[in-house]
């Protein structure tokens, strides 16, 4: 079933046209990549598609709703972390259910229901500064959970971490994926990520950034270890990089 | 660091005001500077110590000044920063404003204060509160701009209204400077209730010290002068206190990873 679509949508600023008749989807429970080079529109996209900025046309659907311009309604999750250093983590990561008119006590045990499944059990009254990147970037991802009815856009979460913490997070957002319903859209440059999460991969490029391609992973999930090093993989990489 | 090397780092401070000091005794022991120019410190202390009744009865309204004004300044610069913040234009016509009113010398304005507002504590306070406005106000102005804007988006995002982001992110963002600016604040404001006392009321340390001037008493105007240090450094290690208080992520420690 899809649960998050946009219609045709389109934005320019002063003039030039940054994103052009964008026409995506995504189906409940899905992972899937929006991949392309910078520069191409995606954070614009994103900002539209959680309603921070309004397209010039089109319109966003979240299930049967419009939500064009409606922030609230999906969960962001920017490129960098973004905890506030002031806050514990159990208050950073319960701070979206706060701000829906939780009381705080509820709030914080609702979301503490959640740390052992993320990894992030005894950090609870930590502040930020005192994790680790891959740890901080796990309850980003907590928070953005928790922020969302089930839908989630990850503005390139794991760019900012080494090669081997990367790839520790590739496996352990796949098997949290597993155990939680939860729909993501995903921007990044990275090519090898791109086929090792996704369910589907749009490509985006030029500009003004449109879809010039939609490819299907058919690889089912859980994905074997070595499945970068198949012919397969290697297959949908050169479709990918003569599309870029 | 250890306890004992975080006490180690002061030893050069504490050696060097000592140095100073044993310096100024001897030199007003051996005679080169005549006494009744240059108390040495232990006439000082002896000042200090038979007129302490006195000093610590003006004192009292030093303090209650410096107090009050520190309390009218922070609560008006929080009021003025945080309307410059949210409406632009009250920060174009205000601003440069506020720049003025620190040009303007403390020494020259105390005496029409005191003609308008009399010599009672009214025009200390005011003083107080013009001296301590703008450090504290421009330190929040300063915690309220180095919000990161993605860090409002994301707050939007989550459906956050105006009041919230302040309270949630705005505000926090802004303690650390706003503490710098109280820091130096607090300092101003003891001299600036001093000064004013100088120029025209009936009590204070400041008034103390012009009648001790008059009387060619330097050993009590030493006196005042280390007194007035030691409430600036008292007041100072408050704003310290409740500072740490305020922001205990600040002493949480880095790098304490998993």
């Amino acid at each position: 079933m899809t649960i998050l679509r946009t219609e045709n949508i389109t934005k320019s600023y002063n003039d030039k046209t940054v994103i052009e008749d964008i026409n995506i989807h995504l189906k409940e429970g899905e992972l899937v990549s929006l991949l392309g080079v910078s520069g191409s529109g995606k954070t614009t996209l994103f900002n539209i598609i959680s309603g921070l900025i309004m397209p010039d046309g089109g319109s966003v659907q979240l299930s049967d709703r419009d939500i064009t311009g409606k922030p609230g309604s999906v969960a962001y999750m920017l490129q960098k972390d973004m905890l506030l250093p002031h806050k514990k983590i159990i208050d950073n990561v319960s701070l979206p259910l706060l701000l829906k008119g939780m009381p705080r006590k509820d709030a914080r045990a609702h979301a503490d229901k959640f740390f052992e499944e993320f990894g992030l059990e005894g950090t609870q009254y930590k502040y930020p500064n005192q994790l680790s990147g891959g740890m901080k970037q796990r309850a980003a991802l907590l928070r953005t959970y928790m922020a969302s009815d089930g839908v989630v856009l990850l503005d390139e979460p794991f760019s900012a971490l080494d090669t081997l913490t990367k790839s520790a997070m590739h496996k352990w957002y796949l098997q949290v994926m597993e155990h939680i319903s939860l729909s993501t859209l995903f921007i990044t440059h990275d090519i090898d990520e791109a086929i090792l999460l996704s369910d589907r991969i749009y490509i985006m490029s030029g500009a003004p950034g449109k879809i010039v391609d939609e490819i299907v992973i058919e690889e089912k999930r859980p994905r074997r270890d070595d499945f970068n090093l198949t012919p397969e993989f290697l297959e949908y990489k050169k479709r990918i990089i003569s599309k870029l | 660091m250890s306890k004992a090397q975080s006490y180690a780092k002061y030893i050069p401070a504490a050696v060097a005001l000592v140095g100073i000091i044993l310096i100024w005794q001897l030199v007003c022991m051996t005679g080169i500077v005549p006494s009744y120019m240059l108390p040495s410190p232990v006439e000082v202390v002896k000042a200090l110590a038979s007129d302490i009744e006195t000093i610590m009865f003006h004192a009292k309204f030093t303090l209650q000044e410096t107090f009050y004004g520190l309390l009218i300044g922070i609560a008006l610069s929080f009021i003025g920063a945080t309307l410059m913040d949210r409406f632009g234009v009250i920060d174009r016509a205000f601003y440069p404003l506020m720049i003025i009113t620190q040009t303007i010398p403390t020494i020259a304005i105390a005496p029409i204060l005191v003609l308008w507002f009399g010599f009672d504590m009214a025009p200390k306070i005011i003083l107080v509160v013009i001296t301590t406005y703008f450090p504290i106000a421009v330190g929040l102005l300063d915690g309220y701009k180095s919000v990161d804007k993605d860090e409002i988006d994301l707050m939007r995002s989550m459906g956050a209204g105006r009041i919230a982001i302040f309270r949630h992110v705005k505000f926090p963002a802004a303690l650390p400077h706003f503490f710098s600016g109280l820091k130096i604040a607090s300092s101003y404001a003891v001299v600036g209730a001093v000064v004013s006392e100088w120029l025209g009321g009936f009590n204070g340390l400041g008034v103390y010290m012009t009648r001790m001037r008059k009387a060619y008493a330097f050993d009590n105007m030493f006196a005042v002068i280390i007194l007035i240090i030691v409430i600036s450094l008292l007041l100072l290690l408050l704003v310290n206190i409740i500072s740490k208080a305020a922001m205990p992520w600040k002493k949480a420690e880095r790098g304490n990873y998993e």
